[in-house]
């Protein structure tokens, strides 16, 4: 779709899109604040589900009879579409997975077999655990080297380390495209361009990135991007892995079955060809359709006009939480998404989540599955707000007064 | 007054409030009024670990009788731990042992106490009711040692 031909951006109408956000949650209207964690789905998505399971469903690449094609088909329709939505080379670089975190898993077993005791893996200070454990445990097996780049008080990576750190010995970089804690977008086609200068491969968690910015794999040159689609107004239970073809093709298989093989005798197996070598068993066929009706959903939008109405958002969010005494908030980089996390002195953040939630507002409180960030900062966790484009400021002035009442009762 | 009483009692004093925030605003007072546990006693051994709140609890034995006492760095926790408290001191570890705490479930408060809360609570409860359970075997051995 060329841009001129794009839908209008209109908050009101996108919000008729979604039914989840027509409820009320103890009586109020809900306030759903908590898009980091997942997304609502909008009724095209939902449809979509439903059009699956109740007429469509049938196993797919093994069946000649007519729902096993049409299945087939769709499936394969979708890892194209995703394939393009990305500007992927081809779509045998698109790896349908459960998620981002078995996207990393994947990586980290996959990939990590073609690495020797003290090959170097750096990630960043601000990473989710589940881009962290996975290198843990590769460090643990293969005896690889896992090293962290510092980041400042702000929440920004400190490029100078970061350059201090790359070496030869580095053989992947793998680091979060946007903080789902502190919001910060990290400057990773620079970052790319740099690991690839010292022959290392670099991973790009999207898990916050996909939903909120344009996502061009070529142009970015990254070797792996992976995301959820639940984040991305799709299912849970299905995700991507974004591989670059050569380097995939040079990876063991990570799980064996069904789908994943030419042949199989009890002397030896053959493996299938991209991407099914990485796709062992029946597959989430309706998520994977339906992740790409998520894309399909979004990219009716001018993803510019999405990204300015939540930052928008998330300016206003912050200009009025700071008006409070003892407000801090964490995570302070100029370049940052629809992320505000926060703590007040006195306040412990399960205190005000629970507030926040009998108001009918959905937060996230807790250390979001970054404790070591939480660490840097010496803090238990923070409340986070995270925006999505179906919010509005309305919401916020709601959210802000519901905030002002818990303290008062809180302090 | 029985454990049942006690409960009772709490599900009386909660059914005057008319919503959520009134409810929360009584169990912030609670929690503010609970003594605190002394620094000292926030030792390891005390510490349960939740995902999001962490808990304190020391549990001692005298005179035939429970007795708690206990913290958290969330007041909301705390204020609920405060009603923990009032219905489980000063019982006898049989009573404590057996009690199903229904009065929770019944002021609509029962999501504090599930374990994917993560706020410690259910792992205290639990703590607690070992505690009880540990005093009554100590009890059992003295009898035998007394046979
Ligand atoms: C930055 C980041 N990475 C990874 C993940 C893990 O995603 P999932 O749980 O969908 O695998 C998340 C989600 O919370 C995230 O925000």
């Amino acid at each position: 779709m060329e841009a001129t031909h794009k839908r209008k951006f209109s908050v009101r109408e996108i919000r008729e899109d979604f039914p989840a956000l027509r409820q009320t949650i103890f009586g109020k209207n809900l306030i759903y604040f908590d898009n980091g964690a997942t997304s609502q789905k909008p009724q095209f998505v939902l449809d979509a589900i439903n059009q699956y399971y109740s007429k469509d469903n049938a196993n797919i690449h093994r069946g000649v009879h007519h729902l096993s094609q049409k299945a087939t088909s769709e499936y394969e329709a979708s890892r194209k579409y995703i394939a393009s939505y990305m500007n992927a080379k081809s779509s045998d670089e698109i790896i349908f997975t459960k998620g981002t975190t078995d996207g990393i898993n994947l990586v980290a077993n996959s990939y990590g077999e073609l690495l020797a005791a003290g090959d170097e893996i750096l990630i960043s200070a601000m990473e989710h655990h589940s881009n962290i454990v996975p290198w843990q445990m590769l460090c643990e097996r293969k005896g690889c080297v896992l090293k962290v780049i510092p980041i400042n008080k702000k929440g920004e990576i400190i490029q100078d380390e970061y350059d201090r750190l790359l070496s030869p010995k580095t053989k992947l970089v793998s680091i979060t495209h946007i903080s789902n804690t502190l919001g910060t977008i990290n400057p990773i086609k620079d970052m790319i361009q740099k690991a690839h200068a010292v022959g290392a491969k670099v991973l790009i968690d999207g898990a916050q990135s996909i939903q909120h910015l344009k996502i061009d794999v070529r142009d970015l040159d990254c070797d792996f991007f992976v995301f959820s689609g639940h984040k991305v107004f799709g299912p849970t239970g299905i995700g991507v892995l974004y591989g670059k073809e050569a380097l995939l093709d040079k990876m063991p298989p990570y799980q064996g079955g069904g789908d994943m093989i030419l042949k199989v005798t009890f002397e030896k197996t053959t493996y299938n060809e991209l991407p099914y070598k990485f796709e062992a068993g029946t597959p989430h066929i309706a998520g994977g359709i339906c992740l790409g009706k998520a894309l399909e959903y979004l990219n009716q939008f001018d993803l510019e006009a999405i990204k300015q109405h939540e930052a928008e958002l998330a300016d206003y969010a912050q200009d009025l939480l700071l008006t409070f005494e003892d407000m801090t908030i964490i995570g302070d980089s100029k370049k940052k998404t629809s992320v505000v996390s926060f703590i007040v002195d006195g306040v412990h953040p399960f205190d005000m989540g629970t507030l926040l939630d009998k108001q009918g507002i959905a937060v996230r409180t807790g250390h979001h599955c970054t404790q070591p960030l939480m660490d840097f900062y010496k803090i238990p966790g923070t409340v986070r707000a995270s925006f999505a484009f179906y919010n509005t400021k309305a919401e916020i002035d709601t959210f802000i007064a519901a905030v002002e009442k818990s303290i008062g009762m809180l302090k | 007054m029985t454990l049942a009483d006690k409960q009772q009692e709490i599900i009386d004093d909660f059914a005057i409030y008319e919503d959520w925030m009134e409810k929360y605003e009584y169990i912030i007072e609670l929690g503010k009024d609970l003594p605190q546990l002394e620094e000292s006693k926030k030792t390891k051994d005390r510490i349960i670990e939740g995902c999001q709140s962490q808990v304190w609890l020391d549990a001692t034995y005298v005179g035939g009788k429970m007795h708690f006492t206990a913290d958290s760095d969330a007041i909301i926790t705390k204020g609920i731990i405060a009603l923990l408290i009032r219905v489980l001191n000063n019982e006898n570890p049989a009573e404590i042992v057996k009690s199903d705490l229904h009065f929770i479930q019944e002021i609509g408060l029962h999501e504090h106490l599930s374990p994917t809360r993560s706020n410690g609570l259910a792992s205290m409860v639990k703590k607690m009711k070992m505690a009880a359970l540990k005093a009554l075997s100590s009890d059992e051995v003295a009898q035998k040692d007394e046979k």
